[in-house]
């Protein structure tokens, strides 16, 4: 597995778009900073960004790098290799190089900038640590929609839906349901909606770290009683690594029956 | 050495594979052949385990070959397309294989051969569609394993690469090797295969070999026994 990892990861990060997307987020890094003169703002709006970005980019790289690489997989399939060791090396290749174009694009500007000696370092961490908890999730999701589905426009559009869905729809359902029932009480219910999803779960979790959660009236206070202990921050963690873990069982489940 | 007892393979709706038995014995060049669409591919990826049957047995040196991965160490396969990640290397596809396979290679004698000195460097994406297919022999025939599978082997090869390409398969053939070839260019068939394997609707309609095919067909042509063959599934 690690062989395909090594060969995915190096295909990958020769390839222009590993560069455009480290390239993108080097440019923000400096911009935002320069602009903002502010890393704990720059921290904000570099959230509102990458929690929807990560996953679009993640979603379309796991798509586009299954179809494409569609006839070296099958070259790969007929070496006395393991078949879910193969697109396990794949899966993690392409996570972990646009982890790394995300974590290196942005810590560059952000070091350059003296994150070390402001007091955002850890919000700075923890919007790191969630942009690519969210890269390994929306690559495993696309992943597991591109097994599923032979042609690739579909898969393609597919993946798109889902991406639209979780990062847009989702909200908008979720509000309008808030305001629909808004007679009942709905803490429990808004947090437990906010789980489902994951590009909702890191958002709150990076809002209630940075203190700003006052804005966000009694409701917030409810999430921030409950995610702003060790325990709502570890159960959250453990959703976004169960975000992980469910699609990948179910891309080793599918493969096992999988023609190709 | 090859046995496949009752295959059946479906795909949806689409019945491919439909009791398949067949036996191939160690040693020498056997084509499968058939119209478009009969399962050639579909048999050979079976045995590949790129294709799982619904139902049936397929075992390779009488051990099973369902779920299971080493016993590929011991078989090449070329496949019909051939598209490799366009950021690598030829060189570096060479010895990614080679690392993956932990077997003894001969790939410079092969890259002689095929001319490819001089693409060893050159990224896998800027290829010429011939120039891709020479690589995917490169890397089909550089290992040393007792059973060869060749899916259209002469796609898109210009004539001097076709000679080497036969060369090959014929030297391999006197290495005692178990060859199996789909194609449907009918001379390269009457030059090198030994025994032909006629697939029509999911099963085998003819197993013998080029000479018993043309009696039997009553027709002194290779090629014209062959569609004389496929004719019967239009009738």
């Amino acid at each position: 597995m690690l062989k395909i990892l090594k060969y995915s990861f190096y295909d990958l990060m020769r390839s222009r778009w590993s560069y455009v997307y480290f390239f993108f987020y080097l440019i923000l890094g400096f911009v935002l900073l320069f602009l903002n003169n502010d890393v704990n703002k720059a921290v904000i709006t570099l959230m509102n960004i990458i929690i929807v970005l990560t996953p679009l980019i993640g979603t379309i790289f796991g798509v586009m790098y299954y179809y494409n690489s569609k006839e070296f997989t099958e070259l790969l399939l007929a070496q006395p290799i393991n078949r879910s060791k193969i697109f396990m090396g794949q899966y993690l290749g392409i996570s972990i190089s646009l982890t790394l174009s995300l974590v290196l694009g942005l810590g560059i500007p952000f070091i350059a900038y003296g994150l070390f000696k402001s007091a955002a370092i850890f919000d700075f961490g923890l919007l790191l640590v969630v942009g690519s908890f969210l890269n390994f999730i929306f690559v495993a999701l696309s992943y597991n929609i591109a097994l599923s589905t032979e042609n690739r426009i579909k898969g393609f559009g597919y993946a798109i839906l889902m991406w639209l869905f979780l990062a847009v729809i989702y909200d908008g359902i979720f509000l309008i349901s808030l305001v629909v029932f808004n007679e009942y009480p709905l803490d429990k219910f808004s947090l437990i909606t906010t789980m489902f999803n994951p590009i909702d779960l890191s958002r709150i979790l990076i809002l209630l770290k940075l203190d700003i959660s006052a804005l966000l009236g009694y409701t917030g206070a409810v999430f921030r009683k409950f995610f702003g202990t060790n325990t709502g921050m570890l159960l959250s963690m453990s959703i976004l690594v169960l975000w992980v873990v469910l699609p990948v069982l179910r891309m080793n489940f599918k493969l096992r029956k999988k023609d190709f | 050495m090859i046995e496949f007892k009752n295959l059946h393979k479906r795909f949806g709706k689409l019945t491919v594979l439909e009791g398949l038995d067949l036996a191939i014995k160690k040693g020498g060049i056997f084509a499968i052949l058939g119209p478009n669409g009969s399962g050639k591919t579909t048999l050979i990826k079976c045995l590949l385990g790129m294709v799982i049957p619904n139902k049936g047995e397929i075992t390779y040196k009488n051990e099973s070959v369902l779920r299971k991965w080493s016993y590929r160490n011991d078989l090449n396969y070329l496949p019909q397309i051939a598209n490799f990640p366009p950021n690598l290397t030829v060189f570096e596809l060479i010895q990614m294989v080679k690392n993956l396979r932990q077997k003894k290679s001969n790939e410079q004698e092969l890259i002689n051969l095929f001319g490819l000195n001089d693409s060893l460097q050159k990224k896998l994406g800027n290829l010429s569609g011939g120039t891709k297919q020479k690589v995917n022999i490169v890397l089909t025939f550089m290992f040393d394993s007792e059973l060869i599978i060749l899916d259209e082997p002469t796609t898109g090869l210009d004539p001097i690469a076709l000679i080497h390409l036969k060369e090959l398969i014929q030297k391999e053939k006197t290495k005692g090797k178990t060859i199996l070839i789909t194609t449907h260019i009918m001379s390269v068939v009457e030059e090198l295969a030994n025994e032909i394997v006629f697939l029509l609707d999911g099963k085998i309609y003819f197993k013998g070999s080029i000479d018993e095919l043309k009696k039997q067909t009553d027709n002194d042509n290779l090629e014209h026994a062959i569609a004389n063959l496929i004719s019967k599934q239009y009738a």
